[in-house]
């Protein structure tokens, strides 16, 4: 898949699995999983580059004697996703388009 | 391995990026390693979820900015010492000829190795164009009725779009052969600011 197309989806996913409330490192993975397979590193990468973006903040908490981090979702963080959800329904209706073309080959 | 271990090899193969990048993967991971202990799995379990570490350093190393490890790399420690900044201030016009002209020398090598590129696409340009040219001549002579010149212009035609055709696939060889190189050069960079993997 194309580099730059994967990076955006992989953003919205991680915005995605923080939508519903703040949540840590290992939990965002384990969530996904069912969905997709993300490893650390690329899950580092990706949380950095929301946090510098701005579509989320980052906190560290105790935990059972340890420090946690955890990870809330901002308002722009949020319309990111609608506009992902818009952006989709464009490709989804191409999508459509190009596969229809095929049927009637 | 255990989680010290882990951590230990990271830190090290880690070294010569900047001190609080190195510090926040650390935590990042020893909180992974942490995580999945309290779900139950044993210490070297949750370490080999994780990954192999040479992998994850790697990949680190790729993905950290080039001007991030130079940065790293040229500001000043606090060991230098005085006499060290005045040698490089008083050094200054012998050693800033020399950086140019490395830098120069690297930009042209590139240079030389984009324009045989450029020159083997104009190639297939040209035998591409020779290809239409022959054939429409072979077609206007064969409406004229010279039938030996149509003959001769078409094989030549046809022969054009051959050798394009096998050009083509040559240029896209050549092509993705220098991006290729070039990631490797980085890459190259990198490994000599940072110093190989010591893991």
């Amino acid at each position: 898949m194309d580099i730059q197309l994967k990076r955006g989806l992989l953003d919205v996913s991680v915005l995605a699995a923080i939508k519903d409330g703040e949540s840590y490192g290992y939990k965002i993975i384990k969530d996904m999983k069912p969905y997709l397979e993300l490893s650390e590193s690329t899950l580092y990468t990706i949380l950095k580059r929301l946090e510098t973006a701005g579509m989320l903040t980052v906190r560290s908490a105790e935990h059972d004697g340890r420090l946690r981090k955890y990870y809330r979702i901002t308002d722009s963080g949020l319309r990111r996703i609608e506009e992902f959800k818009e952006d989709w329904k464009e490709i989804l209706s191409i999508y459509r388009f190009v596969v229809k073309e095929e049927e009637n080959e | 391995m255990n989680k010290q271990e882990f951590l230990d090899q990271l830190r090290r193969g880690l070294h010569g990026l900047p001190q609080e990048d190195i510090e926040e993967r650390l935590t990042f991971y020893s909180e992974m390693i942490d995580d999945r202990m309290e779900e139950g799995l044993s210490e070297p379990e949750a370490v080999a979820e994780i990954g192999d570490v040479r992998e994850i350093i790697s990949q680190i190393q790729a993905d950290t900015p080039l001007t991030k490890i130079v940065k790293e790399k040229i500001k000043p420690k606090s060991s230098t010492k005085p006499w060290v900044v005045a040698l490089l201030i008083l050094g200054f016009p012998l050693w800033l000829p020399i950086l140019i002209a490395v830098i120069a020398i690297v930009l042209s090598v590139y240079i030389v190795v984009w324009s045989v590129i450029i020159s083997l696409w104009t190639a297939f340009v040209s035998l591409f164009a020779g290809a239409l040219a022959g054939v429409a001549s072979a077609v206007y002579y064969a409406i004229c009725g010279m039938g030996l010149a149509a003959m001769s212009t078409l094989a030549i035609g046809l022969l054009s779009a051959g050798l394009a055709i096998f050009m083509f696939f040559v240029c896209l060889a050549a092509t993705r052969g220098v991006i290729w190189i070039t990631k490797k050069f980085v890459l190259g960079i990198k490994h000599m600011l940072i110093g190989k993997e010591t893991v």
